[in-house]
């Protein structure tokens, strides 16, 4: 069996009409961390978006194929539940529904889809209080509504909450590091670091490199445009920091 | 109950109309009761009502205020008197609070069922039974009954011209009873019946309220019921209303409630029955200071009508409103929601604020929503709002991208959406079997 978790070629989409991607590749292996960096609009977090099969954006060419699956003919719950997490940027709050339950609901389906049993609310309880423990979090957090009222620092968190439940093969996490200050940035990093494990990879979309200050990524690459223009090691980050974007995309030009 | 669908189509027709809407109206009236001697200083008020009836007729929705809710369906239904049911404790132990175990008063098609109700937890000097029991020993009840404003509202007046019987609520100065009181009003049959509550909280006084209207059968009978509320000063009333009549039954109530200075009324009504319902909420804050929160949920589906029209009177400074109104439209149904909030120029340095939110499940769903903000005091602050909207693409990928299938995600939005109002009912049994019931709907 082949260790390549996610394989992009050649990805085109639109957004109500207007060509977001022009072009992805992309190829992730297990027990990788790949960071994708990019100015605002460059695409990026339409790309995590059409991962998880977001129904605003229309792939119009290109292929995903994620462990030898063709990603692009399940439905979002399909993806979910075959090993694709995405964190979002903006979690949405979910007023009258307890974190609990829906944790549960969601663990579930992902039981169900691979056979097990359903957990009750009691053996349930359990687990997720494991995960609450290894990630550090207020087990209080579990009786609220869903986001709700939730801090920045904390709707991420619970992010990483049901992402340590769902043990995705391919975790994606969208800008988890934005609006963090450096403490719950910390936190959220340590929490990532925590669940990697060699048979699953990671992928980063993030416009600031202060994150990867916490977490090492294998592989960045930067993009722009709808597409990757330069892919290199974690060095390439720190040399985005030190320079900007700019010389990035002024190379492509005058390459191109 | 007889189907007579040429009256329906008169129904429609120009100035028959008028004639056959008052004549309708004038046999509806003709089904009233005599009063029962106990209850005679009732006399002058129900004559009174009756003549404000007898020249009227139901109101088409050429009228502003039924513009929305066509009645046109319940002229379609005849009643008749009949003998009231005899039913067991059996058949209504499902609806019983165990929180109200000894503080349950039952009608059974708007009469009293004695038998039924239990009343032993009540402290001492706290009234709790039917009006023509307790106007022996509160004369005092004839300054409270039917003396609020909007009386002249056409059911109104014919509850109270029609009227036989009722229940009252006497809650004594400074006393706070902890069982909530439970009013259950039983339809076990097609009929017509006007169920009557008069609950009075004198001066500092505290108590729970529930109002609920089941049904034994699914059928098409007429609830017309009307609840007065007076809250003396500083006291404190939670009241839960709760509707859940036949889905083929006709639910005209109302509920009035006055408020004298720093009291506090705390209102959660939750609609789920009825092929056509409506509820008049009125209230009149006529002290300083004075707190109301209305929070209300309506769901309807089919081609059924969930009606709410409300109407928050400040007159006072200092006063504070807070309304929530939310409906739940699916299939063919129609939700409609009139909420007024009035503030006077006397009513300076008062806050409100009124939010109406609808959620529509089918591409035929319809939703008339008006809330309405009278404001001639210059200090104060409002606010309002509507928001109609369907299930948001991006809440339900959320639920999908956690490997929640897309109709399941659908229908916990939407649980959630209902439950929010549910979860204010202070009463736990009541709020866990209305959980249940929203759960299954959505379901």
């Amino acid at each position: 069996m082949s260790d390549v978790i996610l394989s992009v070629k050649d990805l085109t989409a639109e957004v109500d009409g207007t060509p977001i991607l022009k072009g992805f590749n992309l190829e992730i292996k297990a027990g990788e961390i790949h960071a994708i960096m990019g100015p605002n609009g460059s695409g990026k977090s339409t790309f995590s978006k059409i991962l998880a099969g977001h129904p605003a954006y229309t792939v119009t060419g290109g292929e995903i194929v994620f462990q030898g699956q063709n990603l692009l003919e399940l439905e979002p719950d399909e993806r979910a539940k075959s090993g694709v997490f995405l964190a979002f940027q903006y979690p949405l709050e979910i007023p009258g529904v307890s974190n609990v339950d829906f944790l549960r609901v969601s663990y579930n389906a992902k039981r169900k889809h691979e056979g097990l049993d359903e957990l009750d609310a009691f053996d349930f309880d359990e687990v997720v209080r494991s995960k609450v423990t290894l990630l550090k979090m207020d087990p209080s957090f579990l009786n609220r509504s869903v986001n709700e009222g939730f801090s920045g620092g904390e709707k991420k968190r619970n992010e990483i909450l049901q992402m340590a439940l769902l043990e995705p093969s391919l975790g994606i996490l969208d800008e988890i590091d934005s609006g963090l200050d450096i403490d719950a940035l910390k936190v959220v990093a340590s929490s990532v670091n925590a669940l990697k494990k060699p048979e699953n990879a990671t992928l980063i979309i993030t416009h600031y490199q202060r994150l990867l200050n916490y977490i090492t990524p294998d592989f960045v690459h930067v993009m722009a445009n709808g597409r990757i223009l330069k892919s290199g090691g974690k060095d390439l980050a720190l040399e985005l920091e030190a320079k900007g974007y700019d010389w990035v995309l002024d190379s492509q030009a005058v390459g191109a | 109950m007889t189907i007579q669908s040429t009256l329906s189509d008169v129904g429609n027709l120009g100035v028959s109309t008028k004639v056959d809407r008052a004549a309708y109206l004038l046999g509806l009236l003709s089904l009233r009761s005599e009063l029962p001697s106990e209850l005679a200083g009732l006399k002058e008020i129900r004559d009174r009502a009756f003549s404000l009836v007898r020249d009227r007729a139901i109101p088409s929705t050429r009228e502003e205020e039924w513009r929305f809710t066509d009645l046109s369906g319940l002229l379609q239904v005849q009643f008749q008197n009949s003998a009231p049911s005899e039913i067991g404790f059996p058949q209504i132990e499902s609806f019983l609070l165990p929180e109200s175990t000894n503080s349950r008063l039952v009608f059974v098609d708007g009469v009293y069922a004695p038998a039924l109700s239990a009343v032993n937890d009540l402290p001492d000097g706290v009234l709790a039974g039917n009006l023509a029991a307790g106007v022996q020993l509160f004369p005092k009840l004839y300054e409270h009954l039917a003396l609020h404003p909007g009386g002249e509202e056409i059911f109104t007046a014919l509850n109270t011209a029609s009227f036989t019987d009722g229940a009252i609520v006497w809650v004594p100065k400074n006393q706070a009873i902890t069982p909530p009181i439970h009013l259950l009003f039983v339809s076990t049959r097609e009929a017509l019946c006007h169920p009557r509550a008069l609950v009075v909280a004198e001066t500092g006084s505290s108590v729970t309220l529930v109002e609920e209207y089941v049904c034994l059968a699914e059928g098409a009978y007429f609830t017309n019921p009307v609840t007065e509320i007076w809250l003396g000063e500083n006291a404190e009333v939670r009241h839960t209303r709760v509707q859940r009549d036949s889905v083929a039954a006709f639910h005209i109530g109302k509920t009035a409630v006055s408020q004298a200075r720093d009291s506090r009324y705390d209102c959660t009504t939750v609609s789920l029955g009825g092929k056509l319902s409506r509820h008049h909420l009125e209230v009149y804050q006529t002290g300083e200071q004075t707190d109301t929160k209305l929070n209300g949920l309506t769901i309807v589906d089919g081609d059924r009508l969930g009606d709410t029209h409300s109407l928050i009177a400040l007159s006072q400074p200092y006063g504070t409103a807070n309304q929530v109104n939310k409906t739940i439209v699916s299939d063919r149904a129609h939700a409609v929601f009139n909420g007024r909030v009035v503030v006077p120029k006397a009513a300076q340095l008062t806050n409100a604020a009124q939010l109406s939110r609808n959620l529509l499940l089918s591409p035929k769903a319809r939703v008339d929503t008006k809330p309405q903000l009278e404001i001639t005091a210059d200090n104060v602050k409002c606010a309002h709002g509507a928001t109609v909207s369907q299930l948001e693409d991006d809440e339900v990928f959320y639920l999908q991208s956690r490997g929640i299938e897309a109709d399941q995600a659908r229908k916990l939005l939407t649980y959630a959406f209902a439950i929010e109002v549910i979860d204010r009912i202070s009463v736990a049994s009541l709020r866990n079997a209305l959980t249940q019931l929203v759960r299954i709907q959505s379901a």
